[in-house]
């Protein structure tokens, strides 16, 4: 039987924002147990909550990204449960009216057999809550240990519609997603520290039937390569599973990175009944069309509008625009290199091989880049001018990255600079042909072969530091 | 001494005739002889009541003094106050030691007042008799063997006795009015959003809210001013002008129309309640006010509507006692489940209990429609029918409650007819308005017994507390109920 899979993604993107979202205490990573928290973190006796103003920015900065709606009113509810780093016992979320509803992105999804292919996805809401503590289970001979630092860290939960059908098609929203967020500033994309984390919703129906499959839910994903390991190892399983008879049973579960297998939390029998209720220390939050306004204005160019601009502007091929819009970071490094004089497809070509496999290589952001757009542009003007080849510019590269030298001095000090008077080329082919009349002759019987062994003589001649084509060009014309 | 009013003692502390250290002294003496008795207070510290009261004396030496500073009074143990035991009438929060102050408390200690105690009351704020508290129930001063009222019963007691000359309290459902009334006492619930609920310990937080008891109108008005005002640490509390709540006490009450609810005044009331109620309205025919019948038509559906919203909220907002972070903690358990379930069953008593099993079964999945949402309607429709009669009246009044105070023990076995005790005073809280407790004379008790206080209830439409304060002060101009002390 053939089997179509069915994925849904709830992403949750931590909001960069400077305090938690219902308290003042800072938000900031890493700093030591149970320090960065007010009287509403740990919940004392009487602690009230209060919103924070830039959570809520965040989140309509997110829904015009997305083309949502944002609600004029959503309100706060309190998901009822008991857990040790759950300090209040409920988890203000939104329940019946969240922030954002609605919307849709665009992924280019490129599977690994077959060609890329766009695709757009729908999404179902968007809502602001708070994020737990953390329980650390060692070093506390037996007992554990509660954190409360991240409780109450503001996060949204992005919710999709069912519309994905591979894992690759998930990996393709988690990352167009992610790339939206980091994007707008929102969410500073820290993965490993679990400023983004995913929950897919997989199920699997033989194709052609309209019902869903019965889903599981794996929790808390937070690399590009293990949800698409627990994808794929979750359909797979779930074939298995119904092929030898067996029916899934809804349910949570996690994803073992060290054997890469999904295995199950609990079942949906024993699953919460987490009494949602409007919060009552909250009012609704409201949202007038002023202050959507406002933060439109400080919205930056999108991704999509930045590619479409980039092809017609740059006259880049949509590939080449795509990549380097993929993170604003590269987009802002290109356009200061054409800025700075740079040629828009020779900084593309540069940006999107050579620096990037360096930047690969040392595990480096573009931000991080030894070589500023500024440098680039130089060494990239002095190939459009001919004063070096492209091979001399892969050393300049090299050398740039390890120095603050310019790509002038770097030239100078290598003597890389080409020779560009065509007097003295002339001269020196002349040299060449005077020297190696037989391979002239060779040519001129009709031996195609020994015009590039002619050339190959001259660019020797001249040591390299002659522009082939200025040879090419001076050499036909000599041989008529 | 004892039987002055913070008015009287604000004028003795600014003539130096006593001093704020005195002043404590001489009330932590009566505490110390009484409290035994009445059972009033949970913590008393003399060494902190005295330091406060020296810092108040140097403030007043310094020529900083307002015009409270170095009057003492009690605070309801349900408001955090840094370094002072809050219990919360709770075995749960036997060891909490606060580590801040809730938003009254620190108004208070801006307004240079000594914190006399920490007061008696029902766990949690929940019962209408003091008898839930884990310390064991407070004492009617007019008879030991009768309730104080609750959940604000050691607040009321306190100052009835005057072991303080007031006392801060909350009202949930007629937590502040009822004991007031029970106890002869003054006391006013102000409009939901007047007073911050910051680091006052949460019950019903959509019904919640902080307010004075003392002995006379006045001295509200006065506390009002020191409590009320806005809070940005409160998402509820209403950000409006400062008021002067004592501004209109002298108004004569010439035109004043009184709305009299027609279902406060039927089967159900006990005779002696009507009667005094009657007189004291007679009394402001006397003084200008005129009388129109109102209707109340759903004041019975106060009742069950209370009594799902307010334990749906108090479900939750109790959660938060695990025995994780503080508060009491089994002391032996296997594994977390055990550890909650063994915490919470000894920390809590069984009427917290019971409104958390109640509130949780109504927000629960399936229940949710036909108990906590009918129930917010009936709200709005509460809501809805005072407007109606603030459309005829200015003022409403009528009972605090059907009976006078009841014997220690006599309804404690049946949650229901304690709950049918409050049904003059919940629509109050379901609608937000403000309403008071005034003293209007005495009745007796179901077995004979005289001397019970009665309380006259007053409730103006939104924000008009200062004008509920001048009616209560012009009727305490004519009467002096207010300044009757029960012997003891």
């Amino acid at each position: 039987m053939q089997w179509e899979v069915v994925i849904g993604l709830e992403v949750h993107a931590q909001l960069s924002t400077q305090s938690k979202i219902f308290s003042t205490a800072s938000t900031a990573f890493g700093a030591a147990p149970n320090t960065q928290t007010a009287v509403v973190d740990i919940a004392l006796p009487g602690a009230l909550p209060v919103m924070n103003k830039a959570a809520v920015e965040k989140a309509i900065r997110f829904g015009l990204a997305v083309n949502a709606d944002i609600n004029r009113k959503s309100v706060f509810a309190r998901k009822n449960y008991f857990y040790p780093d759950l300090p209040k016992g409920y988890q203000i979320s939104q329940f019946e009216l969240p922030v954002v509803e609605h919307g849709a992105i665009t992924l280019r999804v490129e599977p690994p057999k077959g060609e890329a292919y766009d695709k757009v996805v729908n999404l179902t809401r968007a809502h602001l809550e708070e994020d737990a503590g953390k329980s650390l289970h060692e070093d506390f001979h037996g007992m554990s240990g509660i954190d409360l630092n991240r409780a109450g860290t503001p996060l949204l939960e992005i919710v999709s519609e069912p519309e994905m059908r591979s894992a690759a098609e998930a990996v393709a929203y988690a990352k167009a997603l992610y790339s939206i967020v980091t994007w707008i500033g929102i969410c500073d994309g820290n993965m490993q520290e679990g400023s983004f984390r995913c929950d897919a919703n997989v199920s699997v129906r033989p194709v052609g039937k309209a019902e869903f499959g019965t889903r599981r839910e794996i929790k808390n994903l937070n690399s590009f390569k293990f949800l698409e390991q627990a994808i794929n190892y979750e359909v797979r399983w779930q074939i298995d599973q119904i092929e030898d008879g067996h029916k899934i049973v809804q349910a949570t579960v996690l994803f073992d990175p060290d054997t890469g297998e999904t295995r199950m939390m609990r079942t949906k029998e024993d699953a919460h009944d987490y009494r949602y209720f409007p919060d009552p220390d909250l009012p609704p939050l409201m949202i007038d069309d002023a202050w959507i306004e406002r933060i439109k204005g400080e919205m930056p160019e999108l991704p999509a509008a930045m590619k479409t601009r980039f092809e017609s502007q740059y006259g880049l091929s949509a590939y080449d625009a795509g990549t380097l819009t993929a993170s604003k970071a590269t987009a802002a490094y290109f356009e200061a290199a054409v800025a700075a004089g740079a040629d828009a497809k020779l900084a593309a070509n540069w940006i999107m091989g050579e620096i990037s496999a360096q930047l690969n290589r040392e595990e480096k952001t573009i931000a991080d880049c030894p070589v500023s757009a500024e440098r680039l542009a130089l060494m990239i003007k002095r190939i459009a001018d001919s004063t070096i080849n492209n091979k001399s510019a892969k050393d300049v590269l090299r050398w740039m990255w390890e120095s603050a030298k310019s790509a002038d001095e770097l030239i100078a000090e290598h003597g890389l600079k080409q020779e560009t008077d065509s007097g003295a080329i002339e001269a020196l082919i002349d040299g060449v042909l005077a020297a190696n009349a037989a391979m002239v002759e060779e040519f001129k019987s009709g031996k195609e072969k020994a015009f590039n062994a002619l050339v190959g003589q001259c660019m020797k001649a001249a040591k390299g530091k002659a522009p082939p084509a200025v040879v090419n060009e001076i050499l036909k014309k000599k041989l008529g | 001494m004892l039987n002055n009013t913070l008015k009287q003692l604000s004028a003795r502390l600014a003539a130096k005739e006593v001093s704020a250290v005195e002043l404590a002294t001489e009330y932590l003496a009566r505490i110390e002889l009484l409290n035994p008795r009445l059972n009033a207070f949970i913590t008393v510290d003399r060494e902190k009541t005295l330091a406060e009261a020296q810092t108040a004396d140097a403030l007043r030496a310094a020529g900083n003094a307002g015009l409270l500073t170095g009057v003492p009074l009690a605070h309801k143990d349900i408001f955090c106050q840094q370094g002072w035991k809050t219990s919360c009438g709770s075995k749960m929060l036997d060891n909490f030691i606060s580590p801040y102050d809730a938003h009254i408390i620190e108004q208070c200690r801006k307004a240079g007042l000594v914190t006399l105690g920490r007061a008696n009351m029902d766990e949690f704020a929940m019962g209408s008799s003091n008898e839930n508290s884990a310390y064991g129930p407070v004492r009617n001063p007019w008879d030991v063997n009768a309730i104080p009222g609750g959940s604000s019963g050691g607040s009321a007691a306190a100052v009835a006795a005057r072991l303080a000359p007031a006392a801060t309290a909350t009202d949930t459902g007629g937590s502040i009015r009822q004991p007031a009334a029970f106890c002869g006492v003054t006391g006013i619930k102000p409009t939901y959003g007047v007073v911050s609920r910051f680091g006052m310990v949460a019950f019903a937080s959509s019904l919640d809210q902080g307010g004075p008891i003392a002995t006379t109108a006045e001295d509200c008005a006065l506390l009002l001013n020191v409590m009320a005002g806005y809070d940005e640490r409160d998402s509820t509390s209403l950000e409006r002008t400062k008021e002067d709540y004592t501004r209109d006490l002298a108004q004569p009450l010439t035109g004043l129309k009184i709305g009299l609810p027609k279902e406060y005044f039927a089967e159900g009331l006990a005779a002696d309640v009507a009667q005094a109620i009657e007189a004291a309205i007679a009394e402001y025919k006397k003084l200008g006010a005129e009388v129109v019948e109102v209707s109340l038509p759903n004041t019975k559906l106060a009742i069950p509507s209370y009594y799902v919203i307010a334990p749906a909220e108090a479900s939750s907002n109790l959660s938060r006692f695990d025995g994780v972070r503080y508060g009491h903690r089994a002391a032996e358990y296997s594994g977390l489940a055990d550890m909650y379930e063994k915490s919470r069953a000894e920390g809590f008593g069984w009427e917290v209990k019971r409104r958390i099993l109640t509130g949780t079964y109504v927000l629960s999945h399936g229940y949710y429609d036909a108990y906590y949402l009918q129930a917010q309607k009936i709200r709005r429709i509460i809501a809805d029918d005072f407007q109606k009669a603030f459309a005829q009246c200015d003022v409403i009044m009528g009972p605090v409650a059907p009976t006078t105070a009841w014997n220690l023990g006599e309804k404690s076995d049946d949650p229901v007819a304690m709950y049918l005790e409050d049904i003059y005073t919940l629509g109050v809280n379901l609608a937000g308005l403000p309403g008071m407790s005034v003293p209007v004379g005495f009745g007796k008790s179901v077995d004979g017994k005289a001397g019970r206080p009665v309380g006259l209830q007053i409730i103006g439409n939104y924000f008009s507390e200062a004008k509920m304060l001048n009616v209560a002060h012009q009727l305490q101009q004519v009467t002096d109920w207010h300044t009757r002390a029960p012997a003891l």
